[in-house]
């Protein structure tokens, strides 16, 4: 195990980053950033991705970027570029939507927020953030608005579990009771004005994601005190392995896995998320040809059998050791116990129960397609 | 972390503890808290040869997949059963946590490895900690 070594000379760091360190974290190179995988002093990964779903995480996700679009032609330049209905977002209201090239592919996936009637605010992935931009603003010339990249503004701390919302009501005025899942409100945190806070996350708990401002002494002020409040219901810092475990756990895509410029929508089993009654966007022509033509491959939950753990990239082969797939995203799962993975197969072997093999060291490893998402959290009465 | 001094150490972070022709071998404390949660072993089959610098078995993290190299050459003789399902014993004892006992083929070669003190300014330069 050689240490990790920077890949380029300007690996990025968050404004936490120094807070991380003496924290005693993990760190690990991503996507250009260098970022704690996970906290030793927290007990790990898997007390960490179980402390998401008993209690509560705090994450640092300042790597993810930001695009905020805003004047008269927003809403038809979110509409052009992305796949959802943006239409149907109330001010305050957010979505998870997808960027596609014209082949009906991924440029990314987003979420996009409603900020006011005429802005608004796509959050993006960190290893794509420059691509992204550049693809939006090229792609929105036409329509009056303005395109502006604020990643660079924000660190964004994610504070997710079903405890999260008791932890930041103790540090806001805004009444979180009031802020469904996948809605934004702006109040006071930590005695900051008017810090824009998404009731969203990557972990398939509820939570919360706020957007506070960048410089260190801010951010590291407002990290501890989040942490300090969340004593009482047992919070944890989080990592990248534990953020991790909990989407694939909740099959949520990664993009370079589950999607890519390579693979299209119906493919990755996203129909939920792309409006094809939308008259036009990026990517629509080609998938609506894609779709009458059918998918050679699609994206399925495998769940290992036979002793072993699949991981991204290893081959999954039929019964009789024939390779017609691959893994995508593989791992133990801490709080389901179980191995898991999510894979490409070719749609005839993609039926619940059907059994597979991944392959391990060169040795078939039996496995089975299960129903996704593997977790999926319990309703609220 | 503790590097114990009866314990001879290889650069790939496994340790081998040998007593008279036979020897254990398991992972080192820096190797178990680089790795982290520990989930899965996988080891040779009892009568199995092990080559001295070669794999000949894996760890695995929740994150990572790590190889194991043999410290020395030699015939599995046993195989530390508890690991199969209690492999998290390796994050809380690495020092005393064996996988494998071995029959040693060529003693000679135990000469290369690192002792406690060299395996610990080996780590300490690796790791920058």
């Amino acid at each position: 195990m050689p240490a990790v070594e920077a890949t380029t000379p300007t690996i990025r760091k968050t404004a936490l980053n120094a807070v991380h360190r003496q924290m005693g974290a993990k760190m690990v190179e991503f996507n250009g950033w260098d970022m704690p995988v996970e906290y030793p002093s927290a007990g790990g990964i898997m007390a960490e991705h179980n402390a998401v779903r008993t209690g509560v995480g705090i994450f640092d996700v300042s790597h993810m970027g930001d695009i905020r679009l805003a004047g008269p032609g927003a809403l038809e330049a979110v509409q052009h570029i992305s796949m959802n209905d943006a239409a149907r977002l109330a001010v305050g209201q957010a979505q998870y939507s997808a960027l596609l090239y014209p082949e009906g592919t991924f440029v990314d996936d987003v979420i996009v927020h409603r900020l006011s009637e005429e802005e608004y605010l796509l959050v993006i992935n960190a290893g794509t953030r420059e691509k992204d931009f550049d693809w939006v603003r090229d792609n929105t010339r036409k329509f009056g608005c303005a395109v502006e990249a604020l990643s660079d503004d924000f660190t964004q701390i994610a504070i997710q579990g079903p405890k999260g919302v008791n932890l930041l009501q103790k540090l806001t005025d805004a009444d979180l009771s009031t802020v469904k899942f996948y809605w934004v409100t702006r109040g006071t945190v930590c005695g900051l004005k008017n810090i824009l806070i998404a009731r969203t996350g990557y972990t398939g708990e509820d939570g919360f994601e706020v957007y506070i401002p960048a410089d260190e002494a801010t951010s590291e002020r407002v990290w501890k005190e989040i942490l300090s409040a969340g004593k009482e219901f047992g919070a944890v810092p989080c990592g990248l392995g534990a953020r991790n475990t909990l989407r694939l756990e909740a099959k949520l895509p990664l993009y370079g896995h589950e999607i890519s410029d390579t693979i299209n929508v119906w493919e990755a089993g996203l129909d939920r998320f792309i409006k094809m009654e939308k008259p036009e966007f990026i990517g629509r022509a080609a998938l609506e040809k894609a779709k009458a033509a059918g998918v050679k491959q699609t994206l399925v939950g495998l769940e290992m059998v036979e002793r072993g753990i699949a991981r991204d990239s290893y081959k999954v082969l039929d019964e009789v050791g024939k390779d017609v797939g691959y893994v995508t995203s593989g791992s133990p799962a801490p709080f389901l116990k179980k191995n898991i993975a999510l894979a490409y197969v070719p749609p005839a072997l993609a039926e619940i129960g059907t059994k597979l093999k991944v392959e391990i060291r060169g040795q078939g490893v039996g496995a089975q397609v299960v129903p996704t998402p593997f977790y999926k959290r319990p309703k609220k009465n | 972390m503790s590097y114990p001094a009866d314990l001879k150490y290889t650069k790939e972070h496994e340790w081998i503890k040998v007593n008279g022709s036979s020897a254990t071998i398991g992972i080192t404390d820096y190797a178990q808290e680089s790795l982290g949660d520990i989930v899965f072993v996988d080891l040779p089959k009892p009568g199995s040869e092990i080559t001295a610098g070669k794999t000949f078995g894996t760890v695995e993290s929740v994150k990572a997949v790590s190889d194991l190299y043999a410290p020395a050459s030699g015939t599995v003789k046993e195989v530390n059963g508890d690991l199969a399902t209690a492999p998290e014993k390796i994050n809380k004892e690495a020092n005393s946590t064996w996988m494998v006992k071995v029959t040693l083929k060529n003693p000679d070669e135990l000469k290369s490895l690192l002792s406690a003190a060299d395996y610990e300014k080996f780590v300490k330069e690796e790791g920058g900690h």
